[in-house]
């Protein structure tokens, strides 16, 4: 295969963790509203973990773009 | 990449241009780019906001109401995460929070009609880079000047069973070694991405205007609302990130001082 149609297959397969880290962080949120609802009173206290939660998902979703960076403009 | 999406380079808006070329050190060139422009202006209006803020009346107005939830924001966000003792950090996280959630929105503003060209300097990894060292140098310090070399029980989590011990160390370690790239690299990419996203739509909306008044309505339109939509979130995700950095931040303060 060429090699450049090979790194732009590469980056288009990178975005698949893009949508994979959408379904987690999808994920964090949902969970929390859920629980949120069952017990309002304890919701405001946990907004901290929320957003780690939230930092760590999001976080391996964006490593799915550098990769995908990476392959168009430095490979 | 620039042929792609027609005459327009997405890449283009991150490019550090010289403004004024100062003086070399070596082969390095030390120059006023437009990305030291921004963050001076950042910190001018970051000045300006606090400067209105800090009349320290007994009955708020609206500007001291709007700087005190701010610091009101941080303190809170502190005391839950870092106790008592992170009160000390209060300056240095609120700064920081600031420094990036105006960096960030500043670099949001449609100053583009006027001519001006918006740059984030929160899109870039030297900046976020060296914000994220200087909260783990704080880790790092504060950490060994409080415990010494008791320090390094951070990597072993109370009840560990002994044959473990090496390998927990290794994974703590590792994973303790990592903060400040993730720390910085979340913030640049979120950026990043969401800028690049606003200047594809963006090259979507020029581009099928040119070719002729049907494309323009069918695909340059939906284009255009989407970036609409897109701006409202990025302007959500300005704010979270600089949220987010500022909240781990203070949690990895909060190992130095407490351990675990």
């Amino acid at each position: 295969m060429d090699p450049e149609a090979a790194k732009l297959i590469g980056a288009g397969l990178a975005a698949i963790g893009a949508g994979l880290a959408a379904i987690g962080v999808g994920n964090v949120f949902g969970s929390f509203l859920e629980s949120a609802l069952r017990n309002p009173g304890a919701a405001d206290s946990q907004q901290g973990r929320l957003f780690i939660g939230f930092a760590a998902a999001e976080l391996l979703g964006l490593l799915a773009f550098v990769v995908a960076m990476i392959l168009i403009f430095v490979a | 990449m620039a042929e792609e999406s027609g005459k327009i380079d997405p890449m283009h808006q991150f490019e550090v241009q010289t403004i004024a070329d100062l003086f070399r050190i070596g082969d390095v060139q030390i120059a006023f780019t437009n990305s030291a422009l921004w963050m001076c202006a950042t910190v001018i209006v970051l000045w300006l906001f606090m400067l209105g803020g800090m009349k320290r009346a007994a009955v708020p107005g609206r500007w001291q109401m709007m700087v005190e939830n701010f610091t009101g924001f941080v303190d809170g966000m502190l005391r839950d995460s870092a106790g008592k003792a992170g009160r000390t950090y209060l300056p240095y996280v609120f700064s920081l929070f600031m420094f990036i959630l105006f960096g960030n929105l500043l670099g949001l503003l449609p100053l583009g009609l006027f001519g001006l060209h918006p740059f984030t300097f929160t899109s870039h990894f030297t900046i976020t880079g060296v914000l994220a060292i200087m909260s783990f140098a704080i880790v790092l310090i504060v950490g060994f000047f409080k415990h010494g070399l008791h320090f390094f029980s951070l990597f072993i989590p109370s009840g560990t069973p002994k044959p473990m011990m090496p390998l927990i160390f290794l994974i703590e370690l590792i994973s303790f070694l990592f903060r400040p790239f993730s720390l910085g690299l979340r913030l640049f990419v979120a950026m990043i991405a969401g800028h690049i996203l606003l200047k594809v739509l963006a090259g979507f909306v020029i581009n099928t205007t040119n070719a002729g008044a049907v494309t323009g309505a069918l695909i340059g339109i939906p284009s255009f609302a989407l970036m609409i939509a897109v701006s409202a979130l990025e302007v959500l995700v300005a704010c979270i990130q600089a949220y987010v950095f500022a909240l781990l931040t203070s949690l990895y303060i909060n190992d130095a001082e407490h351990l675990h």
